[in-house]
This record gives structure tokens, C-alpha cells and sequence, in this order.
């Protein structure tokens, strides 16, 4: 396609609006897809980018503004409609159901009823046309994610969309899988379908996409040519200013263990097996050590297993600062200085229809200042929930809403804050900027780094491969319950972290003999 | 369906206290039709229903006895339902107190026993109920079975074996043939606070579960924990709570008032032990505890409004001579209506356009 003809839009966005009570979530903003083109939108979180994509498929109705599909107005009044008329949607949670298989779950999305064995060739044709691995009989309960992402594209690709909307699809790809969806991406444009990626991974974008739009703070910032950009000019349009890089400077000693995990197994829940196999590690204080690996690899229950909210068979099979706290719950852990954030902030990490100070109970209770025989003393949990929102600016409306009022990046620096306050000695952290915006997120990785200097041992699980590379020392892969031996970050690449994400067990018989030989 | 309920983002304070208050005056409206279709004056039958007992000095004493059981099983229930489990079994913990504390008023009838007796009652009052509520609290646990369903069903259990000991091994032998225990010895009876009237001191007793209450739920890390528990059970997992633990606690604790409630009816205004030792007490404390939004200080003044409605049921048997299944259907219809009201105020109902599929 020449460069100077613009094809005209397939599906465009003329001046949305949309309200939340007094929250602006999308102000005036426009988009234009065309046919043949991958468009990219960019945007932190809280930019917008659902908002406007749940009305572009009539999940939600826009205040003002209007669609236009062809050229012509329309309006969709709900998800049916619109699929109807050629816009299919892959979220980012999937409507899967476990217990059926691939074919039966496309077909319940399906009307009609069309006979299975007919829907299993169709099925078998769309994989075989877009290069897209899906084995119509198996059941979902088995799948990667990567492979549930593949069922729920074959699902709209089925009903011959014209327009196909991504909701960020490689968050929990390997590196691999994302290479196999951008070339499943580029046999679609080149049908004349358009595809609407979502990203807030720049070199995705910049490789794959041909035009971006930036969203930011719910406004229309700019479209530009990605191809044209770097990373770090997207950044500044995404973010507004210039992105802070985390420093990474270790210039103090690496002390003693504060975390030894010793051929800790964990069983699974009776589904898949075992959850955790012969799982080693050791942290030393002053050193943060990070463990890649895509969602659903066993990185939960290692947190669960770690913070004590799953109790071990063999108490020294996990050790902290010295002392077997395998059979220790999360109270007499936290009372060894270990600090813990899980990844889901409301629900785990917080209550959200309770008060942001009484929160900071969640993780402080056992520590003698603020509860004392059995009694909250109110004044002290007040001062210390205003040191931790004054020393991590967490911001937020009110004096002292519910959890759940907060945006995501104000409630992770209140939860890491409420953790490093405690003054842990070991701190364990799962997926600590999932969701967060980019300042927020380089606040809290230099806030561990800076703990790592005053000699704390920090342990950082997260699906953020470039994240992990940016901030800590040694890195080690989970793959189906399994963790490799971490290796710094300077003696490795980003492809073998890949491959070994993948399945590709790069060095297992390494670390079967650090097994052995402790 | 072309209606869909919404997760309202904000629910201010004032809606959730401005609830039960609609709850009341919609149930009122019900009750209004309701005498109508029954053929009744509804402004004589409110009078006589809700205004004709507050006037008179005998009967307020009356409503403050009777919202005293209400108010000691609402208030375990509260703790009950802040921690999400769902003891339904209030009556049957009632009964299972009133039991065991019996047995020690029987055992030491007519002997030398000193004013020891009654505080013993109470203790094993409590002790019976915190143990017949425990029941459902390790099938719970245990077995994962609902408590709703065992709770419930063990209240039947606990009333017929009451049923079996006023007919059998504790009859009065010189009762003629009725089913009920002897009365009571002074030593063994719940002391009344004024020469004249029923008002005795278990009311005392509630007060003082009024207070401790507010301190433990407001106040402790132990109120805190049950309220984690109930609100996000994987955050008080990560906090360190067990939840086992919560479950066995709210289950003792709501077992034990209502245990202590029975004990205190059948020491106090009944006096001895019958087959039937409670108007639905340990039901009507559900509504108690809903209406009084899970606090203590809420409950007591439910408490005291549900009492309103046993009175005036009474009243209206003997003057309207309406069944006493009204004063069943005005407690049912305000139960429904406080759920539904803040089903309404923390949900928004929206009406779906277009066309329905499936």
C-alpha cells in the first residue's frame, strides 16, 4: 500500500464523551480505524483506553459524541449489536469456561446451533488460515494463557469481523506467543480487516503498528506515525513528561541469606497437579532478585507459599533471617521483619469497603505499636496512616475513603508504603507496578531499590520481563511450577529469559545440581 | 430481563441509615392494606397497634422486657453476620440455653442452695447455647456445610427436645398432667428491679452486652478481624486472621447471648420450663440485627421497635381480636423491606434498551 493514500475509516470515534459521577473518563476524544491498518492506542492506566473501547463496542453509551461505522452514524446499543455489524473484542479476562472444551466454549458465543463436528472444522480452517494453534477438543482447563487467548480470537475471528479490537493481548504472552499474534495480526490487516491493538509496550507498537493514537488523562493527546518514534518520545506523549529511569547502583555489600527456600513442593488444588515443585532459592540482604514468568506458572501459590497464607509440610523448608518459618502463619512471619504485597491490591492486598487507615492494620496489627493488648489505639493508626500517605503521596479525594475509591497507582504506593514502613528486612513483592501508572511505578521501584541499599533482601515476582531487567540483580524463570536458578541480570538476555518462560528449560540440569548440591 | 441492578460507586452514610427507616414506613403502607382487607379501621388498628402501648406505664415495662431477649440474641447476631456467617439458628441456641440453665433450677429445687444458683444459670445458659451454636460452626468448618441450612434445622431439634423433657422426665408431678416443670425456687429466679411490674434485672444484662459489644466491634483488634472477615476474606487471610477461628468465635458468642437470653426469659417472666418459652425471639432477632444495621446501639433501638409490634399484636388480639399471625406478617414484611432497601440504596436499577437475546 502506497504511503500517501490514507484508506478512509472503517470505524471512527468523533468526540466522545463519558462521565462517572464527576470522573471525566473520556473528554472528547476521537479515533479513526481504518481498513488494513493496525492501530495502536496508547495509554497509562486510568488513560481511558477501556472506557473508550467499551463504547466503540457498546459495552457502554458515550454522553456526546458520536460513532461511525462505514462513514455512516450508528449507534450500539449493546455488545450483540455491535458484533453483529463486524467489531469483535479479545479483554484481557477471557469468558472461558474450564470445564468444556474449545469447541464447546465457541460455541455457546455462537447463535444458532450449529452442529459441533461442523464448528470443529470451521474452527480447524480459521487455525489453519491465520496461523493460529488452537486444537478444537481439548478442554480449556488445560490451556496456557496464551492458548485461551488463541480460543477467544478464533471466537470472533468465527463471526468474520471487520474490525478486530485487541485489549492489551501480549500482557500474558511470552515473548514467543507475542511474535506468533503479531504475524496472525499481519495476515488479518492484509485481508483489509483493521485491528485496534492496546499497549502500553512502545516496542510492540513501534514494530507492529501503523498509526497510534495517545490517550491521556481521558484526552486525545495525538496520532502519530509510531514507526517514526522511539520509545522514549511515546513515553513522553503517554506520560506528559520525561520518564525517570530506575538508577541501578549497587555499591553496598551483599550480606547475609534473608530468605532460604529449600525443595519447597506445594500440591495443586486437585486440578492441575502440583502447584510448586522442588522450589529452591536464596536471597541475600541488600540484593532484589526478580522472577519472570507468564501469569498462571505457579507465581500465586509461591506467594501464598512465601507469605504464610498456605502453610508449608516442612517448616525449614522455608527460612527466614535464620529462623524455619514454614509452619509460621503471615502474623509470625511479619513478626521475623518479612513484608509482604500480593498482586491483586483489592480483595488481597486490601479491603476495599473499609477505610484506607483501617488498612494499614492489614499488615501492622502484630507489631506492637498500634494494637496493643487486643486494643486499636486510634491516634497511633492515624499518625502512622499519615505518615504512609505524606511519605509515598498517595493521593486521593476525602480524608479517609474506602480502599476501593482509589486509583491503582495510589493504592500500590499504599500498600508498598504501609510494607516499607514496617522497616522489613525482607520484603517480598508480586507484580509491584501491574497496573500502575509510569511515575507511580518508578516511585516504587526506586523505593525498593533504595530498600535494597539499606540492606534489605527484596524479592520481586512480575510478568513485566523489562521491568525486571531495568531493576534487579538476578533474575530466575517459573515455568509450570518449576524455578530456574536465578543468574544476575548482566550474564543473561532477554531471549533466554524468554525461552525459558516458554518452557524451554535452557539450564534445568544447572539447577537440579544446585539442588543437589544443597 | 429488562431490568439489570448496578453497583452503585458511592453510597453516602446517610442512605444506608436513611434505609430502615423507609423499610418502617413501607411495611406501615403494607400494614394499612392489610387492615383494610381484614375489614379494620386502619387508624384505630394503628393506634391500637403502636400508640395505645406507649401510653400506658404497664405496658412500656412490657415492651422493655420483651425487647430484652431481642436485643442480647440480635446483638451475637451482629457479630455473626459482620464475619458473613449466617446463623439462622438463634432459636434453638435460645432454647438449648433456657435447657441447660433449667437443669440446675430443677436440680437444686427445693434444697438448701444458696444465691449461687442463679449466676450458675447463667453461666450454663450461655454454655448450652455457645454449644448447640457451635454445632454449625464445625459442620462449617469441617465439612464445608452450609449453616444457614443446619442452624436452621437445628432449632427444631432443640425444641422438640425440650418438647420431651416438659412431658417427660422434668414434669411437675403435682402440675396436673401439664406439660411444664415446677416453678422455679426464689433462689433460681431473675430478681425484678421494681416492686411493681415484670421489669427485671436481665434487662440490665443486655445493657451491659450493649456496651461491651460497641467497645469489641468498635474498639479491638478482635472486632476488627471479624470485620475483615466478613468484608474480604482473602485480606484477612493475608492479614493473618484465621478463619476458622472467626467462625467458631461468632458462632460461640451469638450461641451464648442467645443461650443467656433463654435462661434470663425462663428465670425471669416465665418461671418455670414450658414447651413453648419463646414468641420467635431468636427469629425476630434477625430483623432486630438487620434493622439495627449490625450495631449495638442500632439493635437496641430495633429491639425496642420489634418489641412495639409484639405488644401492640397482643393488644390487637384482645381489642380487634386479630389473629396474632399480624404482628408475624408485620415483623416478615419489615425483614423484606430493609433487605430490599439497601439492596436499592447500594445498587442503582437500570433499564435496558434494545432488544432482548440471550
Amino acid at each position: 500500500m502506497p504511503d500517501d493514500i490514507t484508506p478512509p475509516a472503517l470505524l471512527e470515534a468523533i468526540g466522545l464523551t463519558k462521565r462517572f459521577g464527576a470522573l471525566v473518563a473520556n473528554d472528547n476524544v476521537s479515533l479513526a480505524i481504518r481498513a488494513g491498518e493496525t492501530h495502536a492506542l496508547l495509554g497509562e492506566n486510568g488513560a481511558g483506553k477501556s472506557t473508550l473501547v467499551k463504547m466503540m463496542c457498546g459495552l457502554l453509551q458515550p454522553d456526546s459524541g458520536e460513532l461511525r461505522f462505514d462513514g455512516a452514524p450508528i449507534v450500539f446499543p449493546d455488545p450483540a449489536t455491535s458484533r453483529a455489524r463486524g467489531i469483535g473484542v479479545v479483554f484481557q479476562h477471557f469468558a472461558l469456561f474450564d470445564a468444556l472444551t474449545v469447541v464447546e466454549n465457541v460455541a455457546l458465543g455462537l447463535p444458532g446451533n450449529e452442529p459441533l463436528g461442523a464448528l470443529a472444522k470451521r474452527i480447524e480452517d480459521c487455525v489453519g488460515r491465520y496461523g493460529l494453534v488452537v486444537e478444537p477438543y481439548r478442554r480449556v482447563g488445560e490451556l496456557s494463557v496464551g492458548e485461551r487467548q488463541r480460543v477467544e480470537i478464533v471466537r470472533c475471528l468465527l463471526g468474520d469481523p471487520r474490525v478486530l479490537i485487541l485489549d492489551e493481548p501480549t500482557s500474558v504472552l511470552t515473548p514467543d506467543e507475542s511474535e506468533a499474534l503479531f504475524r496472525t495480526v499481519d495476515v488479518l490487516t492484509g485481508e483489509g480487516r483493521a485491528v485496534l491493538f492496546i499497549s502500553h509496550k512502545l516496542d510492540e507498537v513501534r514494530r507492529l503498528c501503523h498509526r497510534a493514537t495517545v490517550l491521556r488523562g481521558g484526552r486525545f493527546i495525538a496520532e502519530v506515525d509510531p514507526k517514526k518514534e522511539t520509545a522514549a518520545s511515546l513515553a513522553r506523549l503517554m506520560v506528559g513528561a520525561e520518564v525517570p529511569r530506575t538508577p541501578r547502583i549497587v555499591a553496598h555489600e551483599i550480606g547475609a541469606p534473608r530468605l532460604l527456600v529449600k525443595n519447597l513442593t506445594v500440591p495443586g488444588d486437585g486440578s492441575r497437579g502440583s502447584a510448586l515443585h522442588d522450589i529452591n532459592l536464596e536471597i541475600r540482604a541488600g540484593e532484589i532478585v526478580g522472577i519472570a514468568g507468564v501469569a498462571g506458572n505457579g507465581q500465586t501459590a509461591l506467594f501464598n507459599a512465601l507469605s504464610g497464607e498456605r502453610l508449608a509440610r516442612d517448616p525449614e523448608s522455608i527460612v527466614i533471617d535464620t529462623v524455619p518459618a514454614g509452619a509460621l502463619g503471615p502474623t509470625a512471619r511479619r513478626a521475623l521483619k518479612a513484608g509482604f504485597v500480593p498482586e491483586e491490591r483489592l480483595g488481597h492486598a486490601a479491603a476495599p469497603d473499609m477505610r484506607l487507615s483501617d488498612n494499614v492494620l492489614l499488615t501492622t496489627h502484630g507489631d506492637g505499636a498500634i494494637v496493643r493488648h487486643g486494643v486499636i489505639r486510634r491516634s497511633v493508626l492515624q499518625s502512622t496512616f499519615a505518615e504512609i500517605v505524606k511519605r509515598f503521596d498517595v493521593r486521593f479525594g476525602g480524608r479517609d475513603p474506602k480502599a476501593r475509591r482509589l486509583s491503582g497507582g495510589n493504592l500500590q504506593k499504599f500498600v508498598i508504603g504501609r510494607e516499607v514502613l514496617r522497616e522489613p528486612v525482607l520484603i517480598i513483592v508480586d507484580q509491584p507496578t501491574w497496573g500502575v501508572d509510569a511515575a507511580a511505578a518508578a516511585f516504587i521501584r526506586t523505593t525498593l531499590r533504595a530498600k535494597a541499599a539499606e540492606g534489605c533482601a527484596v524479592l520481586v515476582i512480575s510478568q513485566d520481563l523489562d521491568e525486571l531487567i531495568e531493576f534487579t540483580d538476578r533474575i530466575a524463570v517459573m515455568c509450570e511450577g518449576h524455578l530456574t536458578e536465578p543468574v544476575p541480570v548482566a550474564e543473561t538476555s532477554r531471549e533466554a529469559i524468554g525461552l525459558a518462560m516458554g518452557g524451554a528449560h535452557s539450564a534445568p540440569s544447572h539447577a537440579e545440581e544446585h539442588a543437589h548440591a544443597v | 430481563m429488562p431490568f439489570r441492578l448496578e453497583r452503585q460507586e458511592t453510597v453516602s452514610g446517610l442512605a444506608l441509615l436513611a434505609a430502615p427507616l423507609l423499610a418502617l414506613i413501607f411495611t406501615l403502607i403494607v400494614g394499612a392494606v392489610m387492615f383494610v382487607a381484614l375489614g379494620q379501621d386502619p387508624i384505630r388498628a394503628f393506634s391500637v397497634y403502636f400508640i395505645e402501648p406507649l401510653s400506658d406505664p404497664w405496658t412500656l415495662q412490657e415492651l422493655v422486657v420483651k425487647a430484652g431477649p431481642l436485643l442480647l440474641i440480635g446483638i451475637g447476631l451482629s457479630f455473626c453476620y459482620r464475619a458473613n456467617r449466617w446463623n439462622i439458628g438463634a432459636e434453638g441456641q435460645y432454647v438449648a440455653g433456657a435447657v441447660l440453665g433449667s437443669w440446675l433450677a430443677l436440680a437444686t429445687h427445693g434444697t438448701e442452695a444458696g444465691p449461687w444458683v442463679l449466676p450458675a444459670m447463667l453461666v450454663l445458659g450461655a454454655l448450652g447455647g455457645a454449644l448447640w451454636g457451635l454445632i454449625p460452626a464445625v459442620l462449617r468448618v469441617k465439612f464445608g456445610a452450609s449453616e444457614i441450612l443446619t442452624s436452621l434445622m437445628l432449632v427444631y431439634v432443640a425444641q422438640l427436645g425440650l418438647d420431651y423433657l416438659v412431658r417427660g422426665p422434668w414434669r411437675d408431678p403435682q402440675g396436673f398432667n401439664f406439660p411444664q416443670s415446677v416453678t422455679f425456687d426464689p433462689v433460681a429466679t431473675m430478681p425484678l428491679l421494681f416492686e411493681e411490674g415484670r421489669l427485671h434485672a436481665g434487662v440490665l444484662v443486655g445493657l451491659v452486652a450493649v456496651a461491651l459489644a460497641a467497645f469489641v466491634l468498635g474498639r479491638t483488634l478482635v472486632g476488627f478481624s471479624i470485620e475483615l472477615g466478613g468484608s474480604a476474606p482473602r485480606a484477612a487471610a493475608f492479614a493473618g486472621f484465621d478463619e476458622r477461628r472467626v467462625t467458631y468465635g461468632v458462632f460461640a458468642l451469638s450461641g451464648a447471648l442467645a443461650g443467656l437470653a433463654g435462661i434470663i426469659e425462663v428465670a425471669g417472666p416465665i418461671g418455670n420450663l414450658q414447651p413453648s418459652i419463646s414468641p420467635g425471639y431468636g427469629f425476630t432477632a434477625i430483623i432486630a440485627a438487620m434493622l439495627g444495621r449490625l450495631h449495638p446501639v442500632g439493635v437496641l433501638i430495633a429491639s425496642l421497635v420489634l418489641a412495639l409490634t409484639y405488644i401492640g399484636g397482643e393488644a390487637a388480639q384482645i381489642t380487634l381480636r386479630m389473629p396474632f399471625d399480624v404482628t408475624r406478617v408485620f415483623q416478615g414484611t419489615l425483614l423484606i423491606s430493609i433487605l430490599a432497601a439497601d439492596v436499592l440504596v447500594r445498587y442503582r436499577i437500570r433499564r435496558l434498551k434494545g432488544a432482548a437475546h440471550a
